[in-house]
């Protein structure tokens, strides 16, 4: 899994990069030291599946502020490694709070269960595919491009992505070729149209 | 080492009696015949049923402590003190274990799952299990030919340098995905004319697979990668 660290202290991300090299879970892609642009745009290129920062950064936030910093660029988890105390309601705004006093097992199971909630979180409870992602998945279950299909709905590529997640999510299935199984299954597609 | 420290954070130690251990965690039979360890244990000690067969105690407890404790972390020095060698064997056995048993009664069961479907259904999804068998096996294909190898030439002090572990930690694939599709295919989409008794057997047999393959991918991550690493640094085998 794909970890970045946005960490002003040097001594905490050396000791969480020795952390995660003895386990071999969790891989550091990349550290700043400070929020800027440019990171930014690593985390959106990197995908990160967790982001782990120090709170210090946010200075004292309101409430949701760092969560909706982070989710104009990423999905991942986030989570704190506070340099100093962190008040309580603080702690709210992060998927998990790892304490440098933590041992490196206790942190990878923080940062496992971490991952685990933020994903499910996103994941949306509804029944039915819309219309328009039956019809999304129909293309996608012939194999055509995110880019083909953009253009075939004149919509972005973007807009298709989140499309795509949205199916995943409610039916729970996400290779290319389980969507085609449940394209046929349930009747969306002529099986003369595949192969 | 400092032994004790080893088995500090397991439920499992080496003095306790083997059939005990079983008693704990009947899965752990699984563990037991890939290490090639044979049934028929009487009052021996986990320690002697290991020496008897070959398997290194703290090596066997440790795989056995992943497989019981799903959020298990070995620590740094649990890691040092086990033998690579009898991970890769167990980890090649454990493949010829879900090519020659796992995937074959799931085949053989989905197939008499999906008979009263049609045959455009019956077709999609059997070549859907057949397209996942070949990519676990492609999977397996490469750390049978690229990652053991390795390993048993790491320790023979044979290798050339020409791979490292990293590279294996940077390509390993994730061969979960499709199984998951496949058991929400059959949870959620199963046409109705199948019978459910059958379904509820396949399914069964779906989850147990894929605890047993994120276990094994655990193993590998967790175990084999770090020790891996140790060795490459330390310049010697452990």
């Amino acid at each position: 899994m794909k970890v970045f660290l946005v960490i002003p202290s040097k001594i905490m991300a050396e000791g969480l990069v020795s952390v995660f090299n003895d386990s071999g879970e969790f891989h550091v892609e990349g550290c700043m030291s400070e929020l800027s642009h440019p990171g930014e745009l690593m985390f959106r290129n990197i995908g990160a599946d967790v982001i782990i920062v120090d709170p210090i950064l946010f200075g004292h936030p309101s409430r949701g502020d760092v969560r909706q910093y982070f989710s104009r660029f990423s999905d991942a988890a986030i989570v704190a490694l506070p340099s100093y105390s962190l008040e309580e309601e603080a702690k709210e705004q992060y998927d998990a709070v790892i304490s440098i006093y933590d041992s490196p097992a206790a942190i990878i199971k923080k940062l496992r269960k971490a991952v685990k909630s933020s994903s499910s979180s996103t994941q949306q409870d509804v029944k039915d595919l819309t219309s328009r992602e039956k019809e999304i998945l129909v293309c996608v279950a012939k194999g055509m491009l995110n880019k083909e299909i953009a253009d075939k709905f004149c919509i972005s590529i973007h807009t298709v992505i989140t499309h795509r997640k949205n199916i995943s999510a409610k039916t729970g299935i996400k290779s290319i070729a389980g969507l085609t199984v449940y394209a046929l299954l349930n009747n969306l597609l002529d099986p003369e149209s595949v192969e | 080492m400092d032994r004790k420290h080893e088995w500090r954070n397991t439920m499992f130690s080496p003095e306790m009696k083997m059939s005990d251990l079983v008693n704990l965690d009947y899965r752990l039979l699984t563990v037991i015949s890939r290490m090639g360890i044979k049934v028929g244990f009487g009052e021996r000690s986990v320690a002697e049923v290991c020496s008897m067969n070959g398997v290194d105690t703290a090596t066997f407890i440790l795989v056995c402590t992943m497989y019981s404790l799903p959020e298990f972390v070995p620590d740094k020095n649990s890691i040092a003190a086990i033998r690579p060698g009898i991970i890769v064997d167990y980890l090649h056995n454990s493949h010829s274990s879900y090519i020659k048993y796992g995937f074959m009664e799931i085949e053989k069961a989905m197939k008499e799952l999906v008979e009263p479907c049609d045959t455009k259904q019956k077709k999609i999804i059997l070549s859907f299990l057949a397209g996942y068998r070949k990519e676990v096996e492609n999977h397996f294909d490469y750390e049978e030919q690229t990652l053991f190898p390795y390993v048993r030439a790491m320790l023979d002090g044979t290798a050339d340098g020409s791979y490292t572990i990293a590279e294996f930690r940077e390509q390993h694939s994730n061969i979960e995905e499709k199984l998951e599709d496949l058991k929400n295919i059959v949870l959620k989409y199963l046409p109705e004319n199948c019978d459910s008794e059958l379904a509820g057997r396949v399914l069964m047999q779906l989850f147990s697979l894929a605890e047993d393959l994120d276990i094994h991918t655990a193993i590998e991550n967790n175990i084999l990668v770090p020790v891996m690493n140790m060795i490459e640094n330390n310049g010697a085998a452990v």
